[in-house]
């Protein structure tokens, strides 16, 4: 059986990443804090898409190598599949995770919507969301590019709790 | 209401909600690669690390108490048993042993055999003065602080600098007085 740790291991990871480049390495420059977050998510997912794929012949598309992600690679991660996937035949994916993991065990509910009492409350927990999906953006991206297809990868969570990551492949 | 059972490391990490370790370990080694990036200073990896496994500690030690349901130790040594026998299991599913004593009861080596944070990690001679691991000592010096003990923990054994386990030693520096309202069987 494949070795496990505890769930709370990377939680505490992730939120000491985001934690570590926004509020102490890169305080003032959300911009460049992001793009760290991304660039370790880039890393993990380039590294586990190697694993993940020694044993498989390469895919014939970009629609098969998604499906790889929405499947076998999704599965590795988060012990299901990507619940809904939607294509405009030009490039563009979409990935919708209906509960997506790292965002439903996030402290600071970035459900709890702030009408008008404390917007810059909510603000702050909508920033610090967006922070945190950087790194499984950075998965997606690096992982298909280990695949050999460069791409840019975006979260939307304008329906909680479902995820959505829209994959832009370059041509 | 009868208290309730201390649970021993395996049992809890059975039932405690798991994940691949191979993420948790490539996305650790990359946190590492990234700060050696960003910092330059190997040094001051060191002390990220630490301080990221610091606040990991001062967290995680509630899901410990929540989970684990130990009574109060009753001295350091038992202490570091829980640590090494219950901590260590039931977050990353190994368990370390605890050994080199001094004769006062207060400093005392965790050995790890197996760790997970290792697993396919080879240091380049650039890395020499890295504490890759360092990340684990914030977490017991971080947690040991949450139940009022002050310590110092350090590296002594490291597998990724050649030697043949992890040891790290953990120094009792101070022990805060808790002042309870009430009594434990009340």
């Amino acid at each position: 059986m494949a070795r496990e740790v505890s769930e709370s291991c990377m939680d505490s990871l992730l939120t000491e990443i985001v934690s570590s480049y926004c509020n102490v390495l890169y305080a003032t420059k959300p911009e460049l804090a992001a793009r760290r977050i991304e660039a370790i998510g880039y890393q993990v997912g380039h590294q586990l898409s190697e694993r993940y794929t020694m044993e498989r012949p390469r895919f014939s598309d970009h629609l098969e190598a998604i499906k790889f992600i929405c499947k076998d690679f999704w599965s590795e991660l988060f012990k299901k599949q990507i619940d809904n996937l939607k294509t405009n035949h030009r490039g563009t994916f979409v990935l919708q995770d209906d509960k997506f993991a790292w965002l439903s065990r996030m402290s600071g509910e970035p459900s709890t919507e702030t009408r008008g009492s404390a917007p810059e409350a909510g603000n702050k927990a909508a920033e610090t969301t967006g922070m945190h999906l950087y790194f499984p953006c950075g998965i997606i991206r690096g992982a298909l590019s280990n695949l050999g297809i460069p791409c840019a990868v975006s979260a939307d969570i304008s329906n909680l709790p479902a995820c959505s990551f829209v994959i832009r492949i370059k041509v | 209401m009868a208290p309730a059972v201390p649970r021993s490391g395996d049992a809890i990490f059975a039932n405690v909600e798991r994940v691949n370790a191979e993420l948790f370990t490539l996305t650790y080694g990359a946190i590492v690669r990234q700060l050696l990036t960003d910092l330059e200073e190997v040094e001051e990896v060191n002390k990220q690390l630490d301080q990221m496994g610091y606040n990991i500690g001062i967290r995680l030690i509630d899901e410990f108490l929540a989970k684990s349901n130990v009574t109060r130790c009753v001295d350091f040594r038992e202490t570091a048993e829980v640590i090494a026998k219950v901590g260590f299991k039931m977050f990353l599913g190994v368990t370390a042993s605890v050994s080199n004593w001094d004769t006062e009861g207060t400093c005392c080596s965790l050995i790890l055999e197996d760790n997970p944070l290792v697993d396919f990690v080879e240091l380049p001679d650039t890395c020499q003065g890295l504490y890759y691991c360092n990340i684990l000592s914030g977490v017991v010096r971080g947690a040991l602080e949450m139940v009022s003990m002050k310590t110092e923990v350090t590296w002594v054994r490291d597998m990724l600098r050649g030697d043949d386990a992890f040891e790290l030693q953990v120094k009792l520096l101070k022990q805060v007085p808790e002042e309870y309202p009430y009594k434990d069987d009340e």
